[in-house]
Parts: structure tokens; sequence; C-alpha cells
């Protein structure tokens, strides 16, 4: 839509390189964007996307390369550099002061005051008209942010991103803790910013959101753009997933075989309740079956699988794995039991960031690889390499640092931790979360073939579609309740939102 | 399609943002706020006064023993307040005990007493605050741009100060002779000694600076989340410099509050007073983490540390018991502090962490 005018970029970088000891992120990388447009960059993980928005906003310091704004020719030694220039970045890991309330966190560092004295009040009544326009007039402006759902902390990265004079906002996968619902709302601001010809930078691994809210789209592949400035209406959808992967992914959902009537019920929930949670939910896993949890996000899923894992206490309600009672609020007796969760938020949840690889991988199972209290780390290591191969991890090195991937690699970390623990029960929340396209599919490969394998399976996710291409059994969960529990393949996406409405209509 | 998507998505939107409100309630809430916090300590304070009316009753009970109590917090306060904001921001200071030591000493010079008298007894002031502010800068500078951890970078000035302090002096006690300079800091005001002046006026400045200026915002953000405090644009490293030099300047206004108190200036001046001050922000409630703190709260925690010692003094208690008292209570206060922290909704549960324990 620009072609015919060809309105000067905005933003242009040209030749960018940027290498951390060990690992060469970029290695060339080109990008024009243009005012009032959505301009997507899509890559795996750990082709280099958020290394170079955090050379954008002063994060990091690019190797070599040129970056103009307007035309001219700019260095970014600091994020304030970026930001008085009217660049403002929702970073892939949330970025917010838990102990600050919202006003506070959106006026962080530009605070609202004359002489170093704030004006709370002012302030919180520009947060109000920000979140007002963001679609939540509900989020108070003082409420501590500590206490918001992820989501919701987005909502007020937001808000800050927009608080300043803002000319171009770049967003590391924001759409990743988002239901399709908040999804919508995001697109529906982002709309409102480009018509007002704010730019956006885009980063998401779900192609139909592209597709939806993308103008053009940049495509970079281990540290190198592979393609640039992409019309999004005349590029296919196979054609971008080659430019990305360098191969071609069919079939992204494995083949579903139908659980054998005479499986035995591994995990079986009775009346699981907690108070100011859920309500009573009972269901049953045989072996070898998937059980998806379809709802928004803030239905409680997560709390219901943590319930189940005993990190939280139940108030009502017993959960068996193959007979055995499990002993309620006690992880514990869960994991001994057999049960294993990989956890919603990786970075507070899952990780021990500045450890190696290989040793995240085996926390829950480094007592295998010790003889006599001496751990055995060769094998270790070669357990995580093993699951490495098997999720594409990358880089492929195991005694890299966590904190040093790519967030779709940590996710996969998380993932191999269970995998090699090899648990009759596994509860798995958002396991694709920030996951790219190829990735995705092995990973739904593996799921599939640990149930083939006998494992009796929990996936939680945003993602209907996800949830319905991989269980065999859905839950539809709103707010707490569950409100059918159906044949995944009795049920579509339309379906599954259908219930949500009616459900918290009622 | 996006219009569709919009509709339906409304009522969806609300929702979450609905569930942040916490459903405890109103008096678990209240506890759980700041005013709920100073609230524990509030009580703890007036057991404490109960414990002095019953064993010592008018003894204790009356107007001249409560300055004393006061008399007694003011120093340690003082310190105490500058040693919330360093804690509030993740950091930690070893060394204001020492550093007061160090200006006391410097401040009573002769050549530096000499001096005041040939023009005013502000000049001895003005160097006692000069000294703790070079103290906290160097402290700052070492931590912030020489990425020394705070713990060691203010232990090696701990140490550094005290010996410096014994080298100046000699190890002797110098006296304080400069008449207008002890004057000033005998005087009352309004029946009240200038030394609690000084620190409610300290305090009240603490509190205006953490809570309602830009300063303070940006102190416990750093505390919070220091990473998120860069991106937001923050400079962080000069801002910890400000935060130690804070902490150096308060024990610059200890020093001098010491001299007026004492008469005498020696090295020996503020022995452990870092402990007490750690103790008394610990009990007050800021996060020894940081990304909360509280100015009250370190009022209250020292207020409740004096109080033990003149209770305990005036039942003629050993101070050895006291010592074990203290200890008790600090354990005690931030095993109810969180308590209250786990409790309600705000923290969640983190099952990662809890497996790998
Ligand atoms: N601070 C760092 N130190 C060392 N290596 C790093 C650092 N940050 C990123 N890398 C490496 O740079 C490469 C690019 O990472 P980046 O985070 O930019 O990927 P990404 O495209 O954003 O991936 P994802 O989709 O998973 O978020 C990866 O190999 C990563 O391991
Ligand atoms: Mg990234």
């Amino acid at each position: 839509m620009f072609e015919e005018d060809q309105p000067r970029p905005l933003l242009e970088v040209r030749g960018l390189t940027k290498g951390f000891a060990g690992v060469q992120a970029l290695k060339g990388v080109d990008l024009q964007v243009l005012p009032g447009e959505v301009h997507c960059v899509m890559g795996q993980n750990g082709a280099g996307k958020s290394t170079l928005i955090k050379t954008l906003s002063g994060v990091h310091q690019p190797d070599s390369g040129e970056i103009r704004w307007e035309g001219k020719p700019i260095t970014l030694p600091r994020p304030t550099a970026a930001l008085d220039l009217g660049i403002a970045t929702m970073y892939q890991e949330l970025d917010v002061v838990d102990g600050l309330s919202v006003a506070e966190n959106i006026f962080l560092g530009h605070e609202r005051a004359t002489g170093g004295v704030l004006h709370v009040k002012k302030a919180n009544a520009i947060a109000r008209t920000l979140l007002k326009r963001l679609g939540h007039g509900g989020l108070s402006p003082s409420t501590e942010v500590g206490t918001l759902s992820a989501a919701n902390k987005q909502i007020v990265s937001m808000a800050r991103a927009l608080s300043r004079d803002t000319r171009l906002i770049i967003m590391d996968e924001p759409s990743a803790i988002l239901d399709s619902g908040e999804v919508s709302n995001l697109f529906r601001v982002v709309r409102e910013l480009t018509a007002q010809g704010i730019a956006v930078v885009y980063i998401s691994h779900r192609l139909e959101e592209i597709r939806q809210i993308g103008d053009r789209i940049s495509v970079i592949k281990d540290g190198r753009s592979t393609a640039n400035g992409l019309n999004v209406t005349d590029t296919p959808k196979s054609e971008l997933i080659r430019l990305m992967t360098g191969r071609d992914v069919e079939n992204v959902f494995p083949e579903r075989k139908p659980v054998p009537v005479d499986a035995p019920v591994v995990l079986e929930v009775d009346n699981l309740e907690l108070f100011g949670h859920f309500d009573k939910v009972s269901f049953t896993v045989r072996a070898g079956e998937i059980l998806g949890f379809a709802g928004l996000v803030g239905s409680k899923r997560s709390e219901i699988l943590e319930t189940i894992y005993g990190a939280r206490k139940a108030s009502s309600g017993k959960v068996s794995v193959q007979g055995k009672v499990l002993r309620p609020g006690s992880v514990t007796s869960a994991v001994n039991a057999g049960i294993g969760l990989s956890p919603e938020e990786r970075k507070s949840q899952g990780l021990i960031l500045d450890e190696p690889i290989f040793k995240n991988v085996t926390l829950s199972t480094f007592e295998r690889f010790a003889r006599g209290g001496y751990l055995n780390e060769s094998a270790e290591r070669g357990a995580a390499r093993e699951q490495i191969t098997a999720l594409e991890l990358r880089p492929a090195d195991p005694d890299r640092p966590a904190r040093t991937l790519s967030g779709g690699n940590q996710q996969k970390i998380l993932l191999a931790r269970w995998l090699v623990h090899g648990t009759p029960v596994l509860l798995l929340d958002e396991p694709t979360r920030g996951v790219d396209v190829g990735a995705r599919a092995e990973i739904y490969a593996l799921i599939r073939k640990l149930a083939a394998a006998g494992t009796a399976i929990i996936v939680v996710s945003s993602e209907i579609e996800e949830v319905l291409g991989l269980a065999d059994n859905v839950l539809v969960i709103d707010d707490g309740k569950v409100l059918t529990q159906t044949k995944a393949s009795d049920i579509d996406e339309h379906g599954v939102l259908d219930l949500v409405m009616k459900g918290s209509a009622a | 399609m996006s219009e569709q998507n919009t509709k339906v998505a409304e009522p969806v939107i609300e929702a979450p943002a609905g569930h942040t409100t916490s459903k405890a309630n109103p008096l678990q809430n209240l506890l759980k706020g700041p005013a709920g916090r100073s609230l524990g300590l509030v009580i703890a304070l007036a057991l404490l006064f109960v414990v002095g009316a019953v064993t010592s009753g008018d003894r204790f009970l009356n107007f001249e023993n409560m300055l004393t109590i006061f008399r007694y917090a003011s120093i340690i306060g003082v310190i105490s307040i500058g040693v919330t904001f360093v804690i509030t921001a993740g950091g930690i200071d070893l060394s204001v005990g020492s550093v007061l030591g160090l200006t006391t000493v410097i401040a009573s010079l002769t050549s530096v007493q000499m001096a005041a008298t040939q023009s005013s007894w502000i000049l001895m002031v003005l160097v006692a605050l000069a000294v703790g502010v070079v103290a906290g800068l160097i402290n700052g500078v070492v931590i912030a741009y020489g990425n020394v951890v705070a713990f060691i970078a203010t232990l090696a000035m701990l140490v550094g100060a005290r010996g410096l302090a014994e080298l100046i002096s000699g190890r002797s006690t110098q006296i304080v002779t400069n008449r207008d300079f002890l004057r000033v800091m005998r005087a009352e005001v309004l029946g009240v000694p200038l030394l609690i002046w000084i620190f409610v006026i300290v305090a009240i400045a603490g509190w205006f600076l953490l809570n309602r200026t830009t300063f303070g915002r940006r102190t416990i953000a750093i505390g919070g989340n220091l990473e998120a405090a860069r991106l937001a644009g923050i400079k962080v490293k000069r801002h910890l410099v400000y935060l130690y030099v804070l902490a150096g300047l308060a024990a610059g206004i200890a020093g001098v509050m010491m001299l007026g108190r004492t008469t005498a200036g020696t090295s020996t001046h503020g022995l452990l007073y870092e402990l007490d001050a750690i103790a008394a922000v610990v009990v007050g409630g800021t996060l020894l983490i940081g990304g909360r703190g509280t100015i009250m709260g370190t009022v209250l925690g020292v207020l409740i540390f004096s109080t033990l010692t003149n209770v305990f003094t005036q039942n003629n208690l050993d101070t050895s018991v006291q010592a074990l008292a203290k200890g008790l209570i600090i354990v005690v206060a931030v095993l109810l502090q969180q308590r209250f922290a786990a409790r309600g909704p705000r923290k969640r549960e983190k099952p990662g962490l809890r497996k790998a324990a």
C-alpha cells in the first residue's frame, strides 16, 4: 500500500551485526520501517529478533552497521536515547516492577513531577486515560503490579510505551501470553496507533496473526536478513516458513491414534476445589491420553494444574495417581507419585538462569546421574544433548548458561526437563509459548510420542487451535468452572469460544 | 473481521482486570498494606510500653524517660533512615557505623576546632557531613562503576574507615571545646532536645524523599527489578552512587549528633551501629532483597529497640539478656512479615522453585 508514493522510511537499518561471547547473533540485518505501518519481523527461535530490537532500543550496541532515523544516521548508546527519539519497546520478558503500582510503572523513568516532587493524582489520571484507550479502563492505576496477571502486566507495559511521545513501538512477542480475546484487543490498539501514523514493529511466531495485523514482513534466519519488506497479502504462508527455516513444514499436528479402550486410568481428579479460584473439578486421564484444557487466559486453568501438582493446597477434593491418593498441598507427594509440571512462567518459575542448559534439563532428575552423591556430569550432558537434538534447541551447546538463550529456546529447556524425567503424568502449561513454527511441530510430535508410550498428559494452551489439534479429549474451562468435557474431534474453535462467551454471560 | 472480534472480546477483556482486586477480607487487606505492616509494629511497641509501665511504673512512664528513649533512638535512627534507602534499592551498607566514627574524629581535630572557633561552629558540622559524603561517594563509585558487590565494598569501608579514624586520632579521645557548637547541640526547642528534632526532621525528609519524589520512586524500582529500571531509562549506576552518598550523609549527620551528645570525637564511636541499623530497617518491614521500603517502619523499628533497651536498663537486667531479646525480636518480626506476605493472592506459588528444594 505504500509502494506508490514511497514515503521516507522512519527507521532504516543496514548491515547490522552484533556478537556475544561465542555467538554471532546478528550477521547482517536490514530493516526499513515506514510511518504508520505494522512491520512484522519473523524468524525461528534464536534467529536474532530480540537482539535486533535491543540494538534499536539502546540496550545493546551493534558491532557494525548503520541505523537511520528519518534519514539521519544515529547511535543509541543507552535506552533513554531511543526513548527520547520516540522509540518505545515492549520487551519479550515482562519488564515491570512488581512492587510499584500500575501508574508508577507506566511513568517509570519519566515520572510526572516538578523539581523531583511527584504528582501522584495527575499521574493516576493520565494513566487511567491511557488504560481506557487500551480497552482496560477497569484496571486501577493504583493497583500493585505484582498482583496482576501476565496479560495485564503486558497492558501496563504497553501503556508505558504510549505514555511517551512515541513514533515507533516495538513489540517483542506481545501475543505469546495473550488469549484470542486479548489478542484482538491488542490488534484494535495497534490499528488505532497506526491510524495516527505511529509505526509498529511486531514480532510473533503465530503466522495467522501476522496475516491479520501485518502490512509488511521482514525475515531473519540465523542472524541474517532473508527477506525485506514483503507484502503480507502476496506472501503465502509456505513461502514464509521456507524463508524462516529453509525447509518445508507441513502437517503441524501429528496424527491422533485412538486411546486403547482398556488403557488404565492413571490420573484421577475428584471434586478438586480451591476457594476463590475454581469450583469442583472432576476428570480422569488414562495412560496414553492427552487431555486439553481450553479457555481464556485467567480462566484458572494454570491454577488447576498447580493444585494437582500440590503447589497450591486444595480446599477440598482429591487427586490420585495410579490409585494412590496424594497429600494435598504437597509437591513432594505429587512428584513421588510421578507427576511432572512444566510451568507457564519460565523465568520466574522454572529456570536457574545462570546455570548451564544441561543442569537445568536435569534439575529434577540429577539424582539419577549420581553414584554415592557424586554427580556424573558427562552423563547429565549426554542426556541433555539428546533432548537438545530432539527439540532443535539452539545453540546446541549443553554448557551455555540458560540466560543467554533466546526466549523460545528457554521454553524448550523446561520441556526437556520433563522429557528426561519420563513421569507417568505430565502437566504442560503453555508448552509452545514463544516457540517457532518448525520447533512447534517437533514439540507436538514429541508430546504425541510420549502419549503413545503410555504417559498421561494434560496440556493447557491459550491457543485453542493447539489444544484441539493435540488433545484427545478437551475440558472447556471458564472462570474456574468446567463448562464441557468432550472429544477434541467433536468441537471446533468457534464451539469453544461460543461456550466461553455464554459461560461468562451467565 | 477485526470489528467482529473486538465486539466479541469486550466482556472478556474486563474479566482479567476484575480478577485483580483481591477477595481477602478487609482486615487482611489492611494488614497487608503499608498501614497494616506498621500497625503490627505499633502493637509491638505498645506491648513494650505496657511491660515497661508494669515493671517500672512511674520511673518508666514519665516525660523525662520518654525523652531518654527518643534521645537514645535519635542517632541510630538517622543512620537507619539512610540505610533504608540503600536496602530498598537492593543494596547494603555495612560501613555507616565506622564512617560515623571517622566523621566525629575528623570534625573534632584540633585544627578543625580552631578554625571553627575563628569562623563559626557550623564549620565542624560541614566537615562532618563532607567526610560522610566522601565516604559514601567512594562506596557508591566502587559498587556502581567498579562492579564490586555492595556487601564487600562496604565491608572494606567498614574496616578502612575505622582504621583511618584510629590513625588520625592516635586512638585518643578528642574533646570538643567549641562552646558554640556544644551550646547549639544541647539546645532544647519546646522542651525537646535538638537531637530528637534532628531525628524527626530527617525522618520526615526521608519519608518525603522515598514516597513523594522521583528519586524515591526510582530507588524502589531499582530494588524491585533492576533490569526493568534500566530499560525504562533510569541511570542506574548514577542512582546507586547517590544512594550510598545519602547513606554517608546520614552517617555524617549522626556523627554531628554524636559529637554533641558525648562532647568528644573518637574512633570507637558508632561501633556495630551498622548491625543495629540493618536490624531496625528489616524489622520495620523494608525488604532486604529490595523493592519495598518504609521509613515509618524503620522509625518504629528503631523505637522498639531503644524502648527495649530502656525497659531492660530500668529493670537492671543484664545486657546479654537484652541482646538475646533483640535477636528474638528480629526473627519473630521477619517471620510474621513473611506470613503476611505469603497470604492472599499477591504472592503466587512457584512450583518450579519448590520442586527444586
Ligand atoms: N546476552 C547474550 N549473551 C550471549 N548470547 C546471547 C545473548 N542474547 C542473545 N544471545 C544469543 O543470540 C542469538 C539470538 O537470540 P535472540 O534472543 O535475538 O533470538 P530471537 O530471534 O529473539 O528468538 P526467540 O524467538 O526464541 O525469542 C541466540 O543464539 C542467543 O542464544
Ligand atoms: Mg526473542
